[in-house]
């Protein structure tokens, strides 16, 4: 193998695990060590515990040994996004509300992916409560985009986003609930896919926005997104939302299905406030797709104006309750400066809680309250419906829809203070969300520069093979995800 | 809807349970009002004939069957709490 | 000026189920503190909650029992307020889609006298929902404890009309209920543990008026009296304001049963706003006919409906069906001894007098119980063919109950059963007796049946209390004809 293995997809390094040319302890020695490395100045990790994923690679070695591997994730390090629940390690959020919280049970994704043989490496950073588009909200400071370490990664799972493409794990997950996993993997060069609401299980996910979030990976090239798909989807009983449907072969689905497919362009999303550059690397996939004999058609999806409003009312109002938790009686930070038992939750819940979680639970509570509810919440459940619908009308037209991820490229940490303009980063992704669709970014070029850029395919409900397969005809065509960032 | 909306920072503060210094106070204040003049715009959408959507893909009767499981040790139960005596969490007296 | 009370009662009963409502970690009651919890009922970061199907099938079944409709779709909902046994600080609750609605509480109020059977009333519902229950606060001198044991647990909130006007109703009303949830198997509902929780909402109105007047919601009445005791105490409390010309105020209040005042609850609280939405972790749940109908045909008998048959089939008299019907297992034990031994209103006065006295001081349960139906029903034949005699009758229930032996077995044992008679004898003792007694003939030939009663005594004396009274009545009568 190459002296930069942390840069190789899971695809080659399986085939190497498997005909024992590289052992699961190596391997995950050359991610420790490349973390050690490189993670001052990436600051993509909470935390790590070398010793439990050298023990965890050292199990997949014996298991190799006595012939009973268990597939291509057996002996691979993957990042995990700091909310996804691993027994025995903390789970923070970036919070200093979580600060030392030790999970005392695991995801049903952890299991998923202990089951499979993976190596958890890492507790990854992330805005707050996954509330923010930059990973500049967090209690650990933020992180950097390893291609320019003086700009953001995109958010809220940056961590995961950038510890990938720094090599310092070889998949991660995040969570996505209105663009998280998709702007941050535009933002920094990678693969970064959200399931379909229902797909994955959100057992042990701290939740944000119930009806939003989903987890998905972070990966290198398409191919090994599909492998780690694979192994978390699937119905679990102890997620009432997780929906009972069969889960394809999602690594294999991707050879067997060709195209050429009919795909669907937006008009919404090429308009006022994208990027020229991202435009222009979008345009230029499209043209690929046309030349590979798809059927390119405009579409038109009217309320994309309305998906941020209803995206803030919905995320903020069901964040204001999942987070009254949050109140330092069971767990969590509980102030010393507390007059009596009423004043606890309130100075816990200041000490606690960051600036921009704050202003979140204020705007949940207010659209929640006596005599708001219809005006806001209901209301935005309504225009969600409407959202919901014209995708599902689009999708009578067309397999596919192909939008920019993110409307510009990874920005200077500090540069967007002002919350509004924040939010604006995901106008592109918050649609999909709203209408439980699966999404996935690819990269489709760099900038001037050198700033990663990525495209977004929107796939029906439940249709990730598909989807995949579109994204894998664009990838095996260009290189841009063979590139690596130089950590400047 | 129609107005300028009001948001009433101390109370809706208050039914948070947040703790804000003046500081932020002003602040959320001039910055959710941003906000929500932005949300404003949902007001013009017609939404007389619609229903609401709760979940992208309602399901209805998820349940499992009523059969005991182990649940958490109480060593484990109690293991982050801030405050515990007699495994129970201590909170200051509580007052109806 | 009259007045009138109105009196609406919320009552929150705990659904029996192996596991919490929404995680499958086991409910239960007197466990060691916090050895019933798991990452859902501590609300641990990242934990969801699953719905129970035995707590929906209770709830729809409770719903059916009482006459409710239930909803073709119901959801669940979140009720946000901060409690410290409060996990999640919101309860899973149901607001505006509540599984059942209407139904009624049929009630009886105290007859005339106690053998006498009282008005019946039905008392309508509003709703019934499902929601979770709380932890429990052990308040300290200087800090509070929480067990979150009992957090999760199903519970049932079921709200009356406010319709009922006195304390008496109430009472009724919540015996009534409790009756009818453990009928269903819905509920234990031992007040002492929590199962049936009540709180009621007061106001009173100058009789006619039709509005209602400033509504007081009296908590923690913990057991039925102390429901009858603190809201009979309430009403009193609101006349004597008005009476005084002073106002009422819209107020919760705490009654204390033992010392029977109550007490204002001036929450410093702010005004509550629940923000109730609809839970986005659960899915709504839809009840189609099948569903009921396999739910509708494991619903019992309810007291009442028995209590009617019992006059019916059994012509037993109200002082024994009001005692026999609100105790399923003692009336399910009637009906077997009334079955075996054929003699229903025996069997009842066995049951009602000497078994639950029996029962009663020994501190016991009908289900720990050695004397059965079969030995009952043994007893009561061997009275009725005159093998034994009461007296000694009541002499082998008592040890009956204590040793569980057959009745015939112990009478043998003990000889006390009527001794078999020399014809002879006995005819002579009886002619004796008329010789005797001639007022008692008199009185007899002159129509008083129950005059031959006089003549018994001497011929049973005679007899040392052996003789066998079927045919001691057959040779008196066979003789006064004759005479
Ligand atoms: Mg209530
Ligand atoms: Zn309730």
């Amino acid at each position: 193998m190459s002296s930069e293995l942390f840069h190789r997809p899971i695809t080659e390094l399986a085939a190497a695990l498997e005909s024992k040319k590289l052992s699961a302890v190596e391997l995950t020695q050359a991610v420790v060590a490349r973390t050690k490395a490189v993670d001052g100045r990436v600051k993509a990790f909470n935390s790590f515990d070398e010793a439990a994923a050298l023990a965890q690679a050292a199990a997949s070695d014996a298991r190799r040994a006595a012939g009973q591997a268990r597939g291509a994730l057996d002996g691979i390090p993957i990042g995990l996004k700091d909310v996804i629940a691993v027994a025995g390690q903390p789970l923070t959020a970036s919070s200093k509300m979580l600060a030392h919280f030790v999970s005392p049970y695991d995801a049903t994704v952890t299991q998923k992916l202990k089951q499979a043989g993976a190596v958890l490496w890492g507790r990854l950073n992330l805005d707050e409560f996954a509330m923010g588009s930059s990973t500049e909200n967090s209690a650990n400071g933020p992180t950097s985009n390893p291609w320019d370490l003086t700009r953001v990664p995109g958010g809220s799972s940056g961590g995961s986003a950038a510890a990938l493409a720094a090599g310092e794990a070889m998949a991660t997950l995040g969570s996505d609930t209105g663009g998280s996993i998709r702007q941050p993997a535009a933002l920094c060069g990678v693969v970064g896919l959200k399931p379909t609401y229902g797909l994955v299980s959100r057992y042990g996910l701290i939740a944000f926005a119930s009806s939003l979030d989903q987890i998905g990976p972070f990966a290198r090239t398409v191919e090994d997104a599909a492998i780690v798909l694979g192994a978390i989807a699937g119905h679990d009983e102890r997620d009432s939302t997780s929906f009972q449907t069969d889960i394809p072969d999602y690594r294999a689905e991707l050879g067997s299905r060709r195209g050429p497919w009919r795909l669907g362009v937006p008009k919404e999303y090429f308009g006022e406030g994208l990027d020229p550059e991202i435009g222009a690397a979008v345009e230029q996939t499209i043209a690929f797709y046309r030349g590979q004999g798809c059927e390119i058609k405009e579409v038109s999806l009217p309320h994309t104006r309305y998906c941020l409003d209803t995206y803030y009312v919905i995320a903020t109002a069901e964040a204001s309750s999942n987070l009254a938790r949050y109140d330092g009686i069971r767990y969590g930070h509980r102030s010393k400066n507390a007059t009596d038992a009423v004043d606890l939750y309130f100075q816990s819940r200041a000490e606690g809680f960051g600036p921009e979680v704050k202003r979140r639970i204020i705007l949940g509570t207010y659209v929640l309250s006596s005599g708001y509810y219809d005006a806001y919440y209901l209301r935005a459940q309504k225009v969600r419906t409407l959202i919901r619908q014209d995708f599902l009308n689009a999708f009578r037209e067309v397999d596919a829809l192909i939008t920019p991820t993110s409307p510009m490229p990874a920005f200077k940490i500090g540069e967007k203070a002002d919350p509004l303009a924040l939010y604006l980063c995901d106008i592109y992704t918050i649609g999909v969300n709203l209408a439980g669709l699966p999404g996935i970014s690819v990269p489709c070029g760099f900038t001037r520069s050198g700033l990663p850029i990525g495209a977004q395919i929107i796939g029906q409900p439940f249709q990730e093979a598909q989807m995949l397969a579109i994204a894998r005809t664009y990838e095996q065509a260009h290189d841009w995800h063979n590139r690596q960032p130089q950590l400047r | 809807m129609s107005s300028a909306p009001q948001l009433d920072i101390d109370h809706v503060a208050r039914l948070a349970r947040l703790a804000l210094t003046p500081e932020e106070k002003a602040k959320f204040a001039q910055q959710l009002g941003d906000v929500l003049h932005h949300i404003e715009q949902l007001a013009k959408v017609d939404v007389s004939h619609v229903e609401p959507t709760a979940h992208a893909s309602p399901v209805y009767n998820v349940w499992v069957d009523d059969v005991a499981q182990p649940g958490l040790p109480v060593e484990l139960a109690l293991k982050n709490a801030p405050a515990q005596r007699q495994n129970m969490i201590v909170v200051p007296k509580v007052v109806e | 000026m009259n007045y009138e009370a109105v009196i609406g009662l919320e009552v929150h009963v705990q659904i029996k189920t192996k596991s919490k409502m929404f995680t499958r970690v086991a409910a239960g009651y007197g466990h060691e503190e916090n050895t019933l919890t798991d990452p859902v009922v501590l609300a641990l970061p990242g934990a969801l909650p699953v719905m129970n199907k035995a707590a929906l099938d209770a709830v729809i079944k409770a719903g059916l029992l009482l006459g409710c409709e239930i909803a073709p779709v119901c959801k669940w909902d979140r009720k946000n307020y901060f409690y410290p046994d409060s996990p999640k600080n919101y309860q899973i609750s149901q607001y505006d889609q509540p599984i059942c609605l209407g139904g009624a509480v049929e009630i009886e109020l105290p007859g005339p006298a106690r053998n006498v059977m009282g008005e019946h009333k039905k008392i309508p519902l509003t709703r019934i929902h499902l929601e979770e229950d709380v932890g429990k606060l052990n308040h300290g001198a200087s800090d509070s404890l929480v067990d979150y044991n009992r957090a999760g647990t199903p519970l049932m909130e079921i709200v009356s009309e406010p319709a009922m006007h006195t304390a008496e109703e109430a009472y009724a009303y919540l015996t009534s209920l409790r009756a009818t949830m453990i009928y269903g198997g819905i509920s234990d509902c031992d007040m002492e543990k929590g199962q049936l929780r009540c709180d009621a909402n007061i106001s009173i109105r100058p009789a006619g008026e039709t509005r209602l007047g400033v509504k007081v919601e009296l908590k923690n009445l913990n057991s039925i009296s102390f429901v009858r005791d603190g809201i009979a105490h309430e009403i009193k409390r609101q006349l004597a304001v008005v009476e005084r010309g002073g106002t009422l105020v819209q107020e919760t209040r705490d009654y204390d049963g033992q010392t029977g005042t109550s007490q204002s609850l001036r929450s410093k609280e702010m005004a509550h706003d629940y923000r109730y939405f609809p839970d986005p972790d659960l899915m709504p749940v839809k009840v189609d006919a099948a569903w009921k109908e396999k739910l509708r045909a494991e619903c019992p008998e309810l007291p009442f409906a028995k209590q009617e048959r019992f006059f019916k089939d059994y012509q037993l008299p109200y002082t024994l069906t009001s005692v026999l019907v609100w105790d399923r297992a003692l009336a399910d034990y009637f009906e077997e001894t009334a079955k075996l031994s054929g003699k229903p209103q025996s069997a009842g006065n066995w049951i009602v007098n000497d078994l639950l006295r029996e029962l009663g001081a020994a501190k016991l349960a009908l289900s720990n119980s050695k004397v059965h139906a079969a030995h009952i029903a043994a007893l009561v034949q061997l009275v009725d063919a005159g093998t034994i005699l009461g007296t000694a009758a009541k002499e082998i229930f008592v040890e009956m109950f204590v040793s569980g032996g057959m009745p015939g077995v112990i009478a043998d044992r003990r000889g006390l059963k009527a001794a078999p008679t020399d014809a002879g004898e006995l005819e002579q003792w009886c002619r004796d007796a008329i010789a005797g007694n001639a007022k008692a003939v008199a009185e007899f030939k002159a129509g008083k049946d129950s005059a031959i009663n006089a003549l018994k005594g001497p011929v049973m004396k005679a007899a040392k209390g052996k003789a066998n009274p079927k045919l001691v009545d057959e040779t008196l009568r066979r003789l006064l004809a004759a005479t």
